[in-house]
């Protein structure tokens, strides 16, 4: 594993999500152990947890702005990336696996320009790997928020993203 | 009455005070329990599990480290066969994600990993698999971060967090992706570090360590052309022994000075010259802002992490730093300039050399306004750690050499500039100065002990000419930050602050001789060297920067008087905000 991967994504919170936000942090700064609730509201507030909203926690906690980062990075409730408009999630189930769903996750990697749980710097799509949706009669499966594709190829994946 | 109870260590009846670890009360019974990650009041962690042992009764092996005996009749065992296979494969799990490559190591042979591997008789290639791969962090230029060598076990983050209170590193996502990195991943040289290399001192491999400029210096020596001078911090003299054997504590100048003399500098100087003028210059600066109604309390500026420190977390200090440069960018300045003239070689031609006890000073010598002839006051600098390995490359028989002295006229130095390297030094120094110039008579007791010890931080009031002087000093920037937000916040009336940014000042600076865990843990270190440095000064007759008579000669003939404008133009400097 190497660096940690940041998102390309621009931030774009709203003056009421940094209101919401500094309300919360507000009423727990002083609390012992303020670092892991204040997170999980940022995350619910943002849908996950930008430099920017690491920034304002540790200022209003009083905290090293690595110690939220090291937090952020550790649990896997958190992510440091936004969902896209689209959520691919390819299934990396046994099913889909052996049949070819790998090369399906790397086709659309190479595409894309991005890694799991990334999301493309527009903010349009983001990749997730997932393990078995049900239909592994149709393997290897892709879902597009709510859109299924099965039986798929790599020459389909062009095609089907170029739809969005 | 403290509570004391009686416990058992490999069955040797010992008597310990309720609640002291079992790494502890080992000790008393003789026993060494091998430690990684454990260092004492800044990382209990029981992290690494390196120092496990059997307790009777107890359902799994404890972390001695962490370990409080507070029953009874406690028994431990330190040393059974699964005591010993466990830390076995604790170290071959290590070693399994560490790149060993230990020949071209400059922590080769003072390596704690590689000592336990050894000790534990550990297989280096049992679980050869997967690595981690991570850049080398070479964007300062003092330090370089190598996670192909790192442990995880934390030490340079509670340095840099409990020591500094800077905390810029720390532990990064998990398992094992785990790695010590900064925030959003960024450099070292993009994040608020100050570079005093506190976290090298306490790595116990080779993930941290200086930027080496060796080649750079023995490049300069062997050029022609080049006229290469050195300069020697106050503190160096008591830690480079440490490198050849001597005991920590020894003062080892006469040889030092014969080792750089034999590895072919042109001058051997004293850094603690400059210190001297530090004292002309930083104790006259003091005097006018005092009379004149200028910004206080006056900080010292000898400490280039400090400065880097008030840059970064306290711009709106920056006024109150003293605008004298370092004694290192001092005597830079005056090697290319008034020395340069004396010997007629034109500063382009001069290298300067300076050793200091310091990674800070690699950054320092880069800064902006430092640079009095027109060229870089200072070309390279050496950590006491470089200029040993410059020693051994160069073949020199450390212990058997002659004492020598240093060259005049840069040479010469006062026991008041050799305190530099000591908390409290400067301020100590500083007062010989003041009290006699103030009141214009001689001292009958030189010794200002009330800011003398390794406490983090002390303060004393004196009265010098009828003024009362209110005077704090601090080490160790966690202390520093605690009288900064005094100050801020306008809770206190101080005229006159010293920082050393290292705990106990510069003789346990960040370029020091490294010792291992269990020594750091039982020896006072930064005690022993400042010791060294008071018990040479009071052996010295010049004792006092003003009565240095090559400081007289150099105001008399050169400078004028402090403070004059020749000695703004070469000897001080201007700070920059930088911001967190």
């Amino acid at each position: 594993m190497a660096k940690i991967k940041l998102t390309k994504v621009p931030f774009n919170g709203t003056p009421e999500q940094e209101t919401l936000l500094m309300n919360k942090l507000e009423t727990i700064k002083d609390l012992p152990g303020a670092l892991m609730p204040a997170m999980q509201t940022a995350q619910e507030i943002y849908g996950y947890l930008p430099i920017e909203v690491q920034r304002i926690i540790a200022d209003k906690l009083n905290l090293p702005i690595e110690k939220v980062f090291g937090v952020a990075t550790f649990y896997s409730q958190f992510t440091l990336n936004p969902r896209g408009k689209y959520k691919i999630s390819v299934c990396l189930g046994t099913a889909c696996y052996v049949k070819g769903s790998g090369d399906i996750l790397l086709a659309i990697q190479n595409k894309l320009g991005i890694g799991n749980d990334e999301c493309t710097p527009d903010g349009k799509f983001s990749l997730h790997e997932t393990r078995c949706v049900g239909c592994c009669g149709l393997a290897p499966v892709m879902t597009i928020n709510d859109d299924v594709y099965g039986k798929l190829t790599t020459a389909d994946i062009d095609g089907i993203l170029a739809k969005y | 009455m403290s509570n004391m109870i009686n416990v058992k260590i490999d069955n040797v009846p010992v008597t310990v005070e309720s609640g002291t670890t079992i790494l502890e009360a080992a000790k008393q019974a003789g026993i060494k329990i091998p430690t990684l990650c454990f260092l004492k009041e800044i990382n209990e962690i029981g992290a690494c599990r390196v120092c496990v042992c059997e307790v009777k009764g107890a359902r799994s092996l404890v972390a001695s480290c962490v370990y409080p005996l507070d029953r009874e009749g406690t028994e431990v065992f330190t040393n059974t066969p699964k005591v010993l296979q466990s830390r076995k494969t604790t170290v071959e799990l290590l070693l399994s994600n560490h790149d060993q490559n230990c020949l071209g190591c400059v922590r080769n042979q003072n390596c704690e990993l590689q000592k336990l591997s050894l000790e534990l008789g550990c297989d280096n290639k049992k679980y050869a698999g997967e690595k981690t791969e991570y850049p080398q962090d070479l964007s300062t230029p003092y330090l370089i971060r190598d996670n192909s060598k790192c442990i995880l076990c934390r030490r340079c983050v509670a340095a840099c967090e409990k020591y500094q209170s800077v905390s810029v590193i720390g532990a990064n996502a998990r398992g094992f992706d785990t790695h010590i990195g900064t925030a959003f991943e960024k450099d070292l040289g993009d994040v608020p570090c100050v570079g005093c290399g506190q976290c090298i001192a306490v790595c116990p491999t080779g993930a941290l360590r200086e930027r080496d400029e060796i080649d750079d210096v023995l490049a300069d020596i062997a050029n022609p052309d080049k006229y290469v001078i050195v300069g020697t911090a106050p503190a160096t003299r008591v830690g480079i022994g440490e490198e050849f054997g001597y005991p920590i504590g020894t003062n080892t100048e006469g040889k030092m000075v014969a080792a750089l003399r034999r590895c072919g500098f042109n001058n051997v100087f004293d850094v603690d010259f400059t210190a001297d003028l530090t004292i002309m210059e930083e104790g006259y600066e003091f005097l006018d802002r005092l009379n004149n109604g200028g910004k206080l309390p006056m900080l010292t500026s000898c400490s280039p992490a400090w400065i880097k420190f008030v840059e970064h977390y306290y711009p709106q200090l920056i006024d109150n730093l003293s605008t004298c440069k370092s004694p290192q960018q001092m005597f830079g300045a005056l090697c290319k300039t008034y020395y340069a003239e004396k010997i007629g070689v034109p500063a382009e031609k001069i290298s300067v050399v300076s050793i200091m006890p310091c990674t800070a000073k690699k950054f320092e010598k880069g800064r902006p306004y430092q640079n009095a002839s027109g060229y870089p006051d200072i070309d390279h600098v050496l950590t006491t750690r470089e200029m040993a390995r410059m020693f051994k490359r160069k073949g020199i028989i450390y212990n058997e050499l002659p004492d020598e002295q240093y060259d005049a006229p840069l040479g010469i130095g006062s026991g008041a500039g050799l305190l530099f390297g000591a908390t409290g030094g400067v301020m100590e120094a500083a007062l010989r100065t003041l009290a006699e110039v103030l009141e214009g008579k001689e001292l009958t007791k030189l010794d200002f002990t009330e800011v003398r010890g390794i406490e983090g931080i002390k303060e004393a009031k004196y009265t010098l000419a009828g003024i009362e002087v209110k005077v704090a000093v601090a080490s160790g920037l966690a202390n520093a930050r605690k009288l900064m937000d005094l100050i801020v916040a306008g809770k206190a009336d101080y005229h006159f602050i010293e920082i050393m940014s290292c705990p106990g000042g510069c003789v346990n600076g960040g370029g020091q001789p490294i010792h291992d865990a269990y020594t750091r843990n039982n020896v006072n270190i930064r005690e022993l060297r400042a010791k060294a440095l008071y018990s040479t000064d009071v052996q010295m007759k010049l004792r006092k920067s003003h009565e240095n008579p090559y400081i007289k000669e150099i105001y008399d003939n050169y400078l004028g008087k402090p403070n004059s404008h020749k000695a703004h133009e070469l000897l001080h400097t201007k700070y920059v905000k930088r911001g967190i």
